[in-house]
């Protein structure tokens, strides 16, 4: 008896899953679009300006040509890995007790709202802040205080992100580490932590990404040096410095180190993405996804 | 060897639900003693109530006394011991996902810092072999993770987990609902072993099971029990109208 309404219903419906796949792909398109298009324009303009000097070699003083990045290379790898040992064991330490141990507490409500309003802080606020708190108490610039401005912008999506994470573990496997005996922070350390670890990671590489660009926070901290230094007390070249003061000059050749700059940020921001996830998918790690 | 459990006066809570109205029974040691009674009725809540897991849900509550041997274990120890002592096979197969099949029957142990690599392998081959797992898994011990056997396999696994502490008490919530039947009836071979040196609890829908493998029953009804019995009484002559009415299928 329904024999005769089925055809009729499946063509709608065949009709209603393609407009609805066409929608999709459209969507995907459209988010893609942008990030090729930018991507593409950077390799178009930087691409020429890239040499090995750009990568062995500081700045040139104005009037010569040539000269590279190599010390804002070096410096802003310094400061994000000064912000991740900041950022990254804090965040995840709140994450895991907003999600493990302060549930349902005052101080946890008060921590997600404080991280909350952390993430929505303007970057420059950062920067001035910690101009404030360390770089007048110390009397000069430094990578340190450039470290901490990033690592503290860290600290908010690393926390939400984990306790996102922790939280999507399912109760039965907390209880199964409670039934076999193990104490509860070992069960939240060796099987929650990790069952959620995969989810994590991404949490922490997108703060990451997020920082390795930032300008605004840099300039009255890191502020920027034209000579190659690794010293955690001094000021410090970063990547988004260099390209700012480059950009904003008047001169040709600088135009297009910036250029070149822009597009190698972009390209060691992927690299070190990946490398994480390729090192974090194997070894150790391996199964927890 | 096994130990025995005296239940006194529990009460237990979900929230504002009263889960489990004074219930008073008492375990023998070395025997298997099942738990009957329609869905809903407070099985799975008693049994977590005698390894103090009741509590680990923020909204629940438990009163009453529960002595495991000599140790009243609302009062002279800590949630962690007894759940060492008192090993349990959850309702739902809960197998940690990130650990190879070797690592989730050795986590009771290597988790809490044993780390003989000679004395693990070997529990975790007999805990496999008393589930009854261990010819299916041996070639990838360390290759698979738990969470890719099938449903059956992985109930199984909780068992060997479960085993590989060496507890005094075992408390099984329907840990055959997933299996079939040889498999089922290979986890009644391994209850019928394991009595000699465990206590087992087994929750069960199954009344042929019951009767198989456990020497008393008791049978629960709205979060009361209303029988406790010598299997074969109750199977074959229960005092109460209810638990005839349940045994024979009038109801449930
Ligand atoms: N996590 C929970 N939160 C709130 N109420 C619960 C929870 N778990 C169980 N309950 C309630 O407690 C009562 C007893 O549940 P329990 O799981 O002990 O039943 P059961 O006898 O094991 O049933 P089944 O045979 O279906 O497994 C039910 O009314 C149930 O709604
Ligand atoms: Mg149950």
């Amino acid at each position: 008896m329904r024999s005769d309404l089925f055809p009729i219903r499946s063509r709608a419906r065949k009709l209603t899953d393609y407009a609805v796949t066409s929608l999709a792909v459209l969507a995907t398109l459209l988010v893609v679009a942008p990030l090729v298009g930018i991507f593409g324009y950077l390799v178009y303009k930087g691409a020429s300006s890239l040499s090995l000097d750009f990568f062995l070699k500081g700045p040139k003083p104005v009037g010569e040509s040539g000269g590279g990045m190599a010390n804002a290379i070096a410096g802003s790898a310094l400061v994000l890995g000064v912000a991740s040992l900041i950022g990254i064991p804090l965040g995840i330490g709140g994450g895991i007790f907003l999600a493990e141990f302060g549930r349902g507490t005052k101080l946890a409500t008060a921590v997600r709202f404080t991280a909350d309003v952390l993430n929505g802080v303007p970057s420059i606020v950062m920067g001035l802040s910690i101009y404030a708190l360390i770089v007048l108490p110390q009397k000069h610039f430094s990578a340190f205080a450039g470290g901490v401005a990033l690592g503290i912008m860290m600290i908010p999506t690393v926390c939400r992100t984990s306790e996102e994470m922790l939280l999507m573990v399912p109760n039965a496997i907390r209880e199964a580490a409670l039934g076999i005996g193990v104490p509860n922070w070992r069960s939240v350390l060796s099987i929650t932590l990790k069952t959620a670890s995969p989810g994590i990671i991404t949490g922490c590489m997108l703060a990451f990404a997020r920082v390795a660009g930032e300008t605004a926070p840099l300039l009255f901290t890191a502020l920027g040096n034209s000579f190659w230094s690794t010293n955690l007390n001094e000021p410090i070249a970063a990547l988004p410095l260099q390209i700012y003061v480059y950009a904003l000059s008047p001169y040709d050749d600088w135009h297009r180190l910036a250029w070149a700059g822009a597009l190698v940020l972009i390209i060691l921001i992927v690299l070190a993405v990946s490398l994480v996830r390729f090192v974090t998918s194997r070894g150790v790690l391996k199964g927890a996804s | 060897m096994g130990v025995g459990i005296e239940v006194q006066n529990l009460n237990a809570w979900y929230g504002s639900n009263h889960t489990l109205q004074d219930i008073c029974l008492n375990i023998s040691a070395n025997q298997a003693t099942a738990l009957i009674g329609p869905s809903g009725c407070g099985k799975s809540t008693f049994v977590r109530c005698i390894n103090r897991m009741h509590e680990t849900n923020p909204i629940a509550r438990v009163t009453g006394t529960v002595r495991i041997g000599d140790v009243d274990i609302y009062k002279d120890a800590k949630p962690v011991e007894i759940r060492r002592r008192v090993g349990m096979v959850f309702q739902r197969p809960n197998p940690f996902p990130t650990m190879s099949i070797y690592d989730n029957v050795a986590a009771g142990l290597k988790l809490n810092g044993y780390s003989n690599r000679r004395a693990l392998d070997e529990i975790v081959e007999k805990s496999l072999r008393n589930s009854a797992l261990w010819d299916e898994v041996k070639d990838d011990l360390r290759k698979k993770s738990g969470a890719s056997l099938s449903g059956g396999q992985q109930q199984r696994l909780c068992i060997a987990r479960a085993l590989a502490v060496d507890p005094e008490v075992l408390l099984m919530d329907e840990p055959a609902s997933a299996l079939d039947p040889v498999s089922t009836s290979k986890i009644e071979d391994l209850i019928f072993q394991l009595k000699a040196q465990y206590t087992i609890v087994i929750v069960t829908h199954n009344m042929q099971q019951a009767a198989r493998v456990a020497e008393q029953t008791g049978f629960f009804l709205n979060g009361r029990m209303v029988e406790f019995d010598t299997t074969h009484k109750i199977f074959t002559n229960p005092s109460d109208k209810r638990t005839e009415d349940y045994i024979t299928g009038r109801f449930g």
